[in-house]
């Protein structure tokens, strides 16, 4: 273990990972955005959805650094008198857990299709890739919607509330497979006629096993890449579905509701029940992608 | 030798490769569907505890047979007999497939670059179940880096941590390891310096001779070719045009592609003499010439050499697939200066 | 030969590359020179730091390689510290260069025709109609068939050979007076490279050309070349006339080199093989780099770094041709 730790520490990842400050200060901005929200139950000045301490007396309280601020609400409070920095904090827990969901039901997907359509070949292959350009025709927002709302029409109304959660991420893990399958597909393409595989092809190894084996841990280097891209993708098709008010049930605000709730009142002045999840949202999934960037460059041999 | 019943026999083998352009862009530019004869009818045994060499230029096939005649691709005509039983049938055998294995030419792309060296070789012995506990496997593995001159310590190492030769002889001990009596060889040494290649040949037939392998080994070397082989065979354009003792093959050269390969080869003793490179180049596969597919670039062509294919005939203890031979007028070009010294 | 004025000159020639574990030196110590008309080869194993002096002498190192010491002079004048402009004006007009693949110096996107026409009113005073003319005697003189018709064909319409041809012609039509060709026979067939390899011996003979032929195929050396210097682990092991170095290598690493090559016109039971590999840039080992493989080893080898030495009629970096008293 200790060997694994000082080796990666010893790695042209990590040599590459500190010789970059933007990479750097990224990932300690996504750190905290993601401690910030996976420990938000216990770090959380206020609790949002304990509406015994909520008072709405204390609704529209500004930053605490305008002059009506109260010093126990640091980011001001929304119309019900919620603490808005612990809102935010407690949103972003509901748009990571749908992002990464999503996100890892789309690398499941998208890996395994395109692992098939790349070694398999034929018909099948051209199947899943057609399947993929329509697809990509359209925006995945769209499709995110297009199922979102077909669900909604085939379940009972009642039901809704508790399974919403899953078809946000269903609706969004189905419409950014493609990325994955593609991906997967053009490096099997290349891996499947390199000789270790014909090796594995002479002594009869089982297809499946080659590819799960052999071809799976040489093309899951670039999976990686676009996953972590995705990631802030995802999050921001999440908050886009919730603004539009068809995301995440309102008893669960994500960042999207919090925008859509705020933004009621951005004109009346309360700026801050908005602004500040925005900033939360961009600070998320801009230090996301950059840290995708910076793993899309550090993993390809020819930009080094 | 040449008495010993055949381990593999290939009889009038064909492959073709469909290389049409997709069908949209067939139609914009309204050509036909186009067909790469790879392998065109070939012939031939390898005889067990002996060594078949193909040489030819790139483009002639020679890859195509070699991985033919370990099932990588299914024949589009004829067969290829493995110790008496169609291919197909006998891997579909796990204790026949198991005889045969494979050696390939790039040491960088034949070793999964995410395997540890003793998972790599270790990997047949798996398959086959060859051995019942993990500790006989460790041994197993231990006993094959050996024999291949790596160190046991090796196994726990990734494959880029090695020199290109070094991959070459785990590459070989993954073939071993399965016990196999057959191994077809893909240009082994060609991506390999001089010295490596000279290492890894060495190795191969001290192998041969302590397991007695019956090699498949195919190059495009003919001084290597002629350092391993029994026999030769040299492919032109998905055929045979010559197949003869190695001996023989390099004291009378009879077809004319064969003499004028073995003249191009530049001369290391600095004789002084003056080459004749013949002139051309190898025609495309998927338009091969008509009749004899070398006749654009042989002097010994006449109009039967453009209107009819030759077929093997015996000439001498060799197989020769030329007019010219056949009647008798192949005097008229010089034999190379390989074989004149030899004479 | 050594009373005519070198025309290229290497001195002490040494390539670094700066890399996160520290500095790799990838060429040592290396210098030779060229005579007009000369054909040097250079030969070794890969990794050995062949192409790497051809590409210094281009001027075309990949980065992070740097020329760290010595000179590289091209008729008394220095190369190596001139800016990329600069260089890449004498790249054109007085050093011509062929690689191993002729796509990467081929521009798809241009007729042949244009790219020998545009090559010639660039560094040469003539016009495009005269440069036209000359295009098509270029490619007949490189042995194209109906050169007039092909003249306007683009790259992907040859063949490898006469792709390679193309590249001739496009590295000689400037007429320089030096050219640094990497292994330009290696991607080609054994009759294709033959003709090639007569192609470049004539042209270079005719013209008065000096050639750099940088290969790690002995058999193209023996045919084509006057001197040849052997490297190994990015140091001249030996230079010396091709016939000699061949024939009666001093080196004990050439000698190896040459004894491993499987002969043709006999089969042996066992080919002569030197031990081991190369070793890698970053552990190179202590006094001479080919000490671990070498049979005639002794102490002063594993202690101090061989520098080119007489030897007879070859100059080779061994301790054995050093005086008693220098050895130690």
């Amino acid at each position: 273990m200790a060997a694994a730790v000082r080796r990666f520490f010893d790695s042209d990842l990590w040599w590459s990972f500190t010789r970059s400050p933007v990479t750097v200060v990224s990932a300690i901005v996504a750190a905290i955005c993601i401690l910030g929200a996976v420990f938000a139950p216990l770090i959380a000045p206020h609790n949002p959805f304990d509406l015994a301490s909520l008072n709405l007396s204390d609704a529209f309280k500004p930053p605490s650094w305008e002059e009506d601020g109260a010093r126990e609400y640091l980011l001001g409070t929304d119309d019900q008198g919620r603490d808005v920095l612990s809102a935010i904090m407690y949103g972003a827990r509901v748009s990571l857990l749908v992002g990464l969901s999503a996100t890892i039901f789309a690398t499941l997907l998208g890996v395994t299709l395109g692992l098939l359509a790349g070694y398999v070949g034929g018909a099948l292959d051209s199947l899943l890739m057609r399947i993929c350009d329509i697809q990509l025709t359209f925006p995945s927002i769209l499709v995110a919607l297009l199922v979102d709302g077909v669900v909604r029409a085939v379940l009972p109304r009642e039901s809704h509330d508790q399974i919403a959660l899953f078809v946000v991420i269903f609706a969004i893990g189905i419409s950014e497979w493609p990325k994955f399958a593609r991906t997967v597909r053009g490096s099997t393409l290349v891996e499947r006629n390199k000789e270790y595989v014909q090796a594995a092809r002479v002594i009869g190894v089982k297809r499946a096993r080659i590819m799960v084996s052999h071809v799976l841990p040489n093309v899951i280097g670039p999976v990686l890449v676009v996953a972590t891209l995705n990631l802030g993708l995802a999050i921001l098709s999440e908050a886009t579905l919730s603004f539009l008010g068809v995301g995440v049930p309102p008893t669960q605000p994500s960042l999207g509701t919090l925008i859509r709730i705020g933004n009621d009142f951005l004109f009346s002045g309360e700026w801050w029940i908005t602004i500040f999840p925005g900033l939360a949202l961009i600070a998320m999934v801009l230090s996301v992608n950059l840290l995708g960037d910076w793993l899309r460059d550090a993993l390809n041999p020819k930009l080094r | 030798m040449a008495d010993a019943p055949p381990m593999l026999e290939v009889l009038d083998l064909a492959r073709h490769f469909d290389v049409s352009r997709p069908l949209l862009q067939r139609l914009v530019a309204r050509e036909g569907k186009r067909t790469l004869r790879a392998v065109d009818g070939i012939s031939f045994a390898v005889p067990k505890g002996t060594t078949l060499s193909l040489v030819g230029e790139s483009g002639c096939g020679k890859s195509t047979v070699a991985r033919l005649c370990v099932g990588l691709y299914a024949p589009t005509a004829g067969a290829v007999v493995f110790d008496g039983r169609d291919l197909a049938e006998a891997r579909a055998l796990a204790d026949q497939r198991r005889r045969m294995q494979m050696i390939f030419q790039d040491p960088y792309a034949s070793l999964n670059p995410r395997w540890r060296v003793g998972d790599i070789i270790a990997e047949p012995i798996r398959a086959f179940g060859l051995v019942r506990t993990r500790a006989e496997q460790e041994n197993r593995v231990a006993e094959l880096l050996t024999q291949v001159g790596l160190s046991p310590l090796d196994r726990v190492k990734f494959p880029h941590e090695f020199s290109g030769g070094q991959r070459q002889r785990i590459s070989i001990a993954r073939a071993l390891s399965s016990n196999p009596e057959f191994l077809v060889c893909d240009e082994p040494t060609s991506a390999l310096d001089v010295s490596v290649q000279a290492q890894i040949l060495n190795l191969m037939k001290e192998l041969q001779q302590r397991l007695g392998l019956t090699f498949l080994f195919i190059s495009h070397n003919l001084a290597v070719v002629r350092q391993v082989s029994d026999r030769i065979g040299v492919m032109y354009l998905g055929r045979l045009a010559e197949l003869a003792p190695a001996e023989t093959l390099f004291r009378r050269p009879r077809h004319p592609y064969t003499r004028a390969l073995m003249e191009a080869i530049p001369d290391l003793d600095m004789t002084g003499r003056e080459r004749i490179p013949v002139g051309g180049e190898v025609p495309s596969p998927i338009t091969p010439p008509s009749g004899c597919a070398f006749h654009p670039r042989c002097p010994l062509a006449n109009d039967r050499c453009k209107r009819e294919r030759p077929e093997m005939k015996p000439a001498g203890d060799a197989l020769v697939a030329c007019h010219a031979v056949e009647e008798e007028r192949d005097d008229a070009m010089p034999l190379p200066a390989i074989a004149r010294d030899a004479a | 030969m050594s009373n005519t004025p070198p025309l290229l000159e290497v001195q002490n020639l040494r390539v670094e590359f700066p890399t996160r574990r520290g500095t790799l030196v990838a060429l040592d110590d290396v210098s030779f020179a060229i005579s007009p008309g000369e054909v040097l080869g250079v030969v070794g194993e890969s990794g050995a730091g062949k192409s790497m002096t051809g590409a210094a002498i281009i001027g075309l190192l990949e980065p992070p390689g740097r020329i760290a010491r010595g000179k590289i002079l091209l008729n008394g004048k220095r190369i190596d510290n001139l800016r990329y402009e600069e260089m890449r004006r004498i790249r054109g007009r007085e050093i011509g260069a062929i690689f191993q693949d002729p796509l990467t110096t081929l521009n798809p996107l241009y007729t042949v025709g244009k790219q020998l026409a545009e090559t010639m009113t660039t560094h040469l005073p003539i016009g495009p109609a005269e440069a036209k003319k000359r295009a098509i005697e270029w490619l007949e003189l490189v042995g194209i068939p109906a050169a007039a018709q092909r003249i306007d064909s683009y790259p992907h319409e040859f063949s490898g050979g006469m792709r390679q041809r193309v590249v001739i012609a496009l590295a000689l039509c400037a007429e320089p007076k030096l050219i640094v060709a990497d292994e330009p026979t290696t991607a080609l067939d054994v009759s294709i490279q033959a003709q090639v390899i007569a192609l470049l011996k004539t042209l270079a003979r005719e013209k008065g050309t000096a050639m750099m032929l940088v290969t790690h195929d002995m058999g193209v050396i023996a045919e084509t070349a006057d001197r040849v210097a052997v490297m190994y682990a990015g140091r001249i092991a030996e230079i010396g006339p091709v016939r000699e170095v061949v024939k009666h290598a001093r080196h004990p690493y050439s000698a190896g080199l040459m004894a491993s090559i499987p002969p043709l016109d006999r089969r042996v039971e066992r080919l002569a093989q030197i031990d081991g590999a190369m070793p890698r840039l970053s552990a190179i080992p202590r006094g001479c780099a080919y000490n671990p493989r070498c049979p005639q080893v002794f102490a002063k080898c594993r202690e101090d770094r061989p520098d080119l030495i007489d030897a007879g009629t070859t100059r080779a970096a061994c301790w054995l041709y050093a005086t008693e008293a220098a050895r130690g």
